[in-house]
């Protein structure tokens, strides 16, 4: 057996009892990414002295484990280029705190991981490196923005990776890679030395070969940072006692299988699994779209592309202001075409005269979602849905469509724009085209135990997880 | 219906630092004009009453201690090190006051 395969709790069971190395298990992990990586485009810049801390770890909750990076991360002696040309040699001179956080509790990461420049796009198209692709059918899109940490993953080029996300980017490449990813509350994990996309939004977590997986990661590098004002000081719990702890009693809402984007098949796996936590003891409601908020409905999605776009770009236009070629990195010439749109249209957004019928509108529509959330939270612990209406596209889809990362991520836009905890699962597998569909499931700030709670049990009682 | 200009681009790529090339002016302007027409749907929705969103889980002003976290501070290699353009210790800038 290749010990690449192992997903994160096996490897450690199995390094515990001694019955393999941790440096074996790097070495299958090179040897896998020689092999692989040519093709799939999962990483950008590669450590392979990373098996020698490896064996210094053994005492550390994750024994040296080979994680992906995604490569908005800050990491000193490893280059941090967000998939840009403006950072194409940048070498941090500190470290984001959650691969602090990451290296303090073992784990030694193997590589940095591309994604779409600055985090901008659903496919990783917008990469200025080419593209990745997806490690269950290379010809199509692995998604993005965080789709090397979703190809590595998928393809075993790593053991569990960590992604960011601002809409989207953690859950629909987790969805169409057949993995999990989970998009904790907005400041329940620091963006310190993270590459800032949408301050109000980013989002760091894990992406992992199952739910266990995830939970273990998130426990350990969530928290009170002093470095970024943002994080919560709520106590972070072990994540890992949600698992096996059921659904009983829980109230879930099933939402926006109503859209009229929706493919039968989303639908029917999304009805299942609502009829499996049905089984297990929770109470399950069909919650149904409407134009305005209105009691036990949720909010159309459709606006949210609209307040995405404006407090998204606008946030972008700011904090991409830093990059001047001065102090690091080169000239703003070096920007890509999405980049430069995006920053373009946030300064517009943002400017005199255009401020108020954009960015004031924006972000009160932004209120009405959360309004909405607020509402549907007090009666319900979980939402449940999907990330995506669909399958990964083919790799080329997103060329010439100045909107397609809004469209790809507008189910995941209400929630991120409401700060919401969310998780995506495996729920089905295309045989003919090897691709997933994934299972979203979101909790009011905060509840990521109820996510965990339910997230395990419908890994535990079906068989989409690739790695069961 | 917002129409964006080629001119209203190059406006927006001043005020942004943006370098544009004139032939990515016209197409930047029919981007911009599609990405406004859905923003624009944002005009249907009453918000009157509304707040605009501040912060997304409540928190308040976060206070700390004014004082010096050396952890923080880089040294002067460390600062210099990315700099394209270094002289005697200094990042060399483009000169932004004219000469009398």
């Amino acid at each position: 057996m290749k010990l690449n395969t192992l997903t994160l709790t096996q490897s450690l069971q199995k390094l515990k009892k001694k019955e393999i190395s941790v440096q074996e298990i790097h070495s299958d992990v090179h040897q896998v990414i020689e092999e692989k990586n040519p093709r799939l485009n999962a990483y950008l810049a590669l450590d392979y002295r990373s098996s020698e801390e490896a064996g210094r770890q053994t005492d550390t909750p994750l024994s040296g484990i080979p994680v992906a990076v995604k490569d908005n991360f800050l990491t000193v002696g490893l280059t941090t280029t967000a998939s840009s040309n403006v950072l194409k040699e940048f070498a941090p001179p500190y470290e984001s705190t959650v691969t602090k956080r990451l290296k303090k509790a073992g784990g030694v990461v193997v590589g940095k991981t591309n994604m779409d420049a600055w985090a901008h796009g659903s496919s990783t198209e917008t990469s200025d490196f080419g593209t990745s692709r997806n490690p269950r059918n290379p010809a199509y899109s692995p998604g993005g923005s965080s789709g090397g940490s979703a190809s590595a993953v998928g393809a075993d080029l790593c053991i569990a990776a960590l992604g960011s996300e601002t809409a989207g980017s953690i859950r629909i490449p987790a969805a169409w890679c057949g993995i999990v990813g989970v998009k904790p509350t907005y400041g329940r994990v620091s963006r310190a030395g993270v590459v800032a996309m949408g301050s109000s939004l980013d989002s760091p977590g894990p992406m992992t070969k199952t739910v266990e997986d995830a939970a273990v990661l998130l426990s350990l590098i969530a928290g009170k940072d002093p470095y970024d004002a943002t994080t919560s000081a709520n106590a972070v719990p072990d994540y890992t006692k949600s698992l096996g702890q059921g659904v009983k009693g829980l109230n879930i809402g099933i939402v926006y299988m109503d859209h009229p984007l929706m493919p039968e098949e989303v639908k029917t796996s999304v009805s299942e699994a609502g009829k499996l936590f049905e089984k297990h003891g929770a109470k399950v409601d069909t919650i149904k779209l409407s134009p305005t908020v209105q009691k036990n409905t949720i909010l159309h999605p459709d606006y949210a592309i609209g307040v995405y776009t404006v407090v998204q770009r606008s946030e972008v236009s700011s904090n991409l202001a830093r990059y001047d070629g001065i102090r690091y990195g080169n000239p703003r010439a070096f920007f890509g075409s999405e980049a430069k749109r995006r920053i373009m249209l946030g300064t517009f957004t943002l400017s005199t005269g255009y401020a108020d019928k954009y960015y004031v509108r924006a972000q009160q529509v932004r209120h009405l979602y959360i309004q909405n959330f607020q509402q549907l939270f007090s009666a319900y612990d979980l939402l449940v849905s999907t990330p995506s209406p669909g399958y990964a596209p083919k790799v080329g889809s997103s060329e010439g469509n100045p909107m397609f990362g809004e469209v790809v991520d507008m189910l995941n836009e209400p929630s991120s724009l409401a700060g919401l905890p969310a998780a995506s699962i495996p729920c089905y597998k295309d045989e003919q085209t090897g691709l997933y569909l994934g299972l979203s499931i979101m909790a009011n700030h905060f509840e990521e135990e109820k996510i965990f709670r339910a997230a395990s049990l419908y890994e535990q009682e079906t068989h989409w997880n690739s790695w069961k | 219906m917002t129409t964006f200009t080629s001119e209203q681009v190059s406006f927006v790529a001043t005020l942004a630092n943006i370098p544009l090339k004139k032939e990515e002016r016209e197409p930047l302007a029919k981007g911009f004009t599609t990405t406004l027409e859905v923003v624009d749907e944002l005009q249907k929705v009453d918000v009157s009453g509304v707040e605009p969103v501040h912060h997304v889980t409540g928190l308040e002003n976060i206070w700390r201690e004014d004082v010096v976290d050396e952890q923080r501070m880089f040294t002067q290699s460390q600062a210099l090190a990315n700099a394209p353009h270094t002289y005697n210790g200094y990042i060399v800038v483009d000169q932004v006051i004219e000469q009398e």
